[in-house]
């Protein structure tokens, strides 16, 4: 699949968003006045600017509105109810905190589970895909969602939830790796089926309908990448999750856990990088590619 | 809606004949040419004339080379477009309801003013069948020739898709599925018609006939040999080489 940068920014700033808007909802941390308005400045960034960025792919983003219909099959559309009930709830519950110094609980479990939810919904778009056997795994839920706890978990300060949130989120990437690399051969999908001429024969691709590259080949067909996935994928662990708990070991200062923060992230973006460059999507089979 | 209807009244689809088809791409042709002077957005080309051409397309012709265990290698030309499927994952995925299949006739089709152009339709699914147009930033499929298939303006040899209508060697066929009796429902029984991809569960309503068995015999006799046994100096090299080598 094409690693549109528009989409790695969205689902991974957007993770760390609601993730530690999830952790502040839940009451672990119970900011009140000018450090309350920080913490939800931070993560109403993250969360709306990663939204905001997932539009700029569309090719009609003055549509966009009209995504909200279709919330009882698509879950691109539950995303959006999602995310904008998050948000709203949270805003409330933040204003509570912020201006009244008053913690609405009720409010606070709600949006938070809203928040948790709006990235489960993110990670569904992608698990749901049977065309990309890579993706259509319960591993991608589990990292979308560990990511976006210990992410938001690291921003919030919260190191003890973080040590182990961070070491949980790193097993699921390596779990997601594994299992997805074996995932193409075990679809039962391959060019015999998609041509139905394999019991013939071995079918080999002799020549593709076009001399030139087509939307298919640009959109689904990303290799340039993927011969540097073992290099990329040492640095997302280690910069993403081993560094990070062992600065977080170290003792806790300001400038460690900034340092962690901006390391967690750069692992981030290699991980889903990855997600996108490495995901075979079966329409390569037809052009004799994967 | 993008809920599939649970059944549709008719299964209008297309049989596509590797035994026949010949792969000269005219329905390739024809379907462009239709359906960029019709139905919605232009199918766009970028760089028509330039080094690095490309365009929209509903209907590509791949071709594959079969290699039996025993017997000669085959050639078979496979034209792809929408299969217009009964469980269409493109249709479930749309989170603006452009993107439906009929309820009266089963085919498939993007509503252009309700498109945002997320792309999401055509990474559900499986066949390549969708392409998003560069230029009106919208997804492009096949229409089953929509606005030929029911126009009283046509006359009635036209009124089929652009596609069957021009194939010179009749390897496409159209018709509806849900009458046993009717001309595809028939040619797929009698040719065994195939889905694509049955595993991902996309229960396509396009059939494809598989190309019928080769006639070994047809195969041109092998030449005689024009020289068993080597006379004069190479004849001599041969049995001298011989001795040495021992073959």
């Amino acid at each position: 699949m094409h690693p549109a940068p528009s989409v790695i920014l969205f689902t991974a700033l957007s993770g760390l968003g609601f993730g530690l808007l999830f952790w502040i909802g839940m009451g672990v941390l119970v900011p009140t006045g000018w450090v309350a308005f920080v913490f939800f400045t931070i993560a109403y960034l993250l969360a709306v600017g990663g939204l905001l960025a997932s539009t700029f792919h569309l090719g009609h983003p003055e549509r966009a509105l009209k995504a909200f219909t279709q919330w009882r099959t698509s879950w691109l559309s539950r995303e959006a109810w999602a995310s904008v009930a998050a948000l709203l709830v949270m805003a409330l519950y933040g204003a509570g905190l912020v201006f009244l110094g008053n913690r609405w609980a009720v409010l606070g479990y709600l949006g938070g589970a809203l928040s948790l939810f709006t990235v489960f919904t993110t990670s569904m778009i992608y698990a749901q895909m049977r065309t990309v056997p890579r993706w259509h795994s319960p591993t991608t839920p589990a990292l979308f969602l560990s990511f976006s706890l210990s992410g938001g978990a690291l921003l919030a300060g919260e190191v003890s939830i973080a040590i182990w949130l961070l070491a949980l989120a790193g097993a699921a990437q390596f779990a997601h790796w594994v299992i997805g690399d074996k995932a193409l051969a075990g679809s039962g999908t391959t060019l015999s089926t998609a041509t139905g001429l394999g019991d013939r024969g071995a079918v080999r691709s002799f020549e593709p309908p076009h001399t030139g590259t087509n939307y298919l080949l640009r959109e689904f067909v990303h290799v340039v990448g993927r011969k540097h996935s073992t290099t990329l994928r040492a640095i997302a662990l280690v910069s993403g999750f081993i560094l990070p708990v062992g600065l977080l070991l170290a003792g806790f200062s300001h400038l460690l856990a900034a340092v962690a923060v901006l390391l967690h992230l750069a692992g981030v973006f290699a991980s889903r990088w990855l997600f996108f460059a490495e995901a075979e999507h079966v329409v390569g089979l037809y052009y004799g590619k994967r | 809606m993008t809920n599939l209807p649970t059944s549709t009244d008719r299964k209008l689809g297309l049989v596509i004949d590797l035994d026949t088809c010949v792969g000269c791409h005219a329905c390739v042709i024809s379907c462009k040419g239709w359906n960029t002077e019709n139905y919605g957005a232009p199918l766009a080309d970028t760089d028509a004339f330039g080094a690095d051409p490309s365009g929209t397309y509903l209907n590509r012709v791949h071709s594959y080379e079969i290699q039996p265990n025993d017997g000669p290698a085959q050639l078979v030309h496979f034209p792809k477009s929408c299969l217009h499927c009964e469980d269409a994952p493109c249709v479930t995925v749309c989170p603006t309801g452009a993107s439906y299949k009929r309820s009266e006739d089963g085919i498939v089709l993007v509503n252009e003013q309700d498109c945002i152009g997320c792309g999401l339709c055509a990474w559900a699914c499986p066949y390549g069948a969708r392409e998003m147009d560069p230029t009106a930033g919208v997804m492009k499929k096949c229409t089953l020739c929509v606005d030929r298939i029911y126009n009283e303006n046509l006359p009635e040899e036209d009124r089929e898709p652009a596609c069957v209508r021009t194939c010179p060697a009749g390897a496409r066929h159209f018709g509806d599925f849900a009458d046993p009796e009717s001309n595809v429902s028939k040619l797929t029984a009698e040719r065994g018609g195939m889905d694509l991809m049955p595993e991902q569960g996309t229960r396509p309503v396009n059939k494809y006939l598989p190309p019928r068995a080769r006639d070994v015999e047809m195969q041109p006799p092998a030449l005689k040999p024009v020289a068993e046994d080597a006379r004069g100096f190479v004849g001599w090299l041969d049995k001298a080489l011989s001795k040495v080598g021992g073959a």
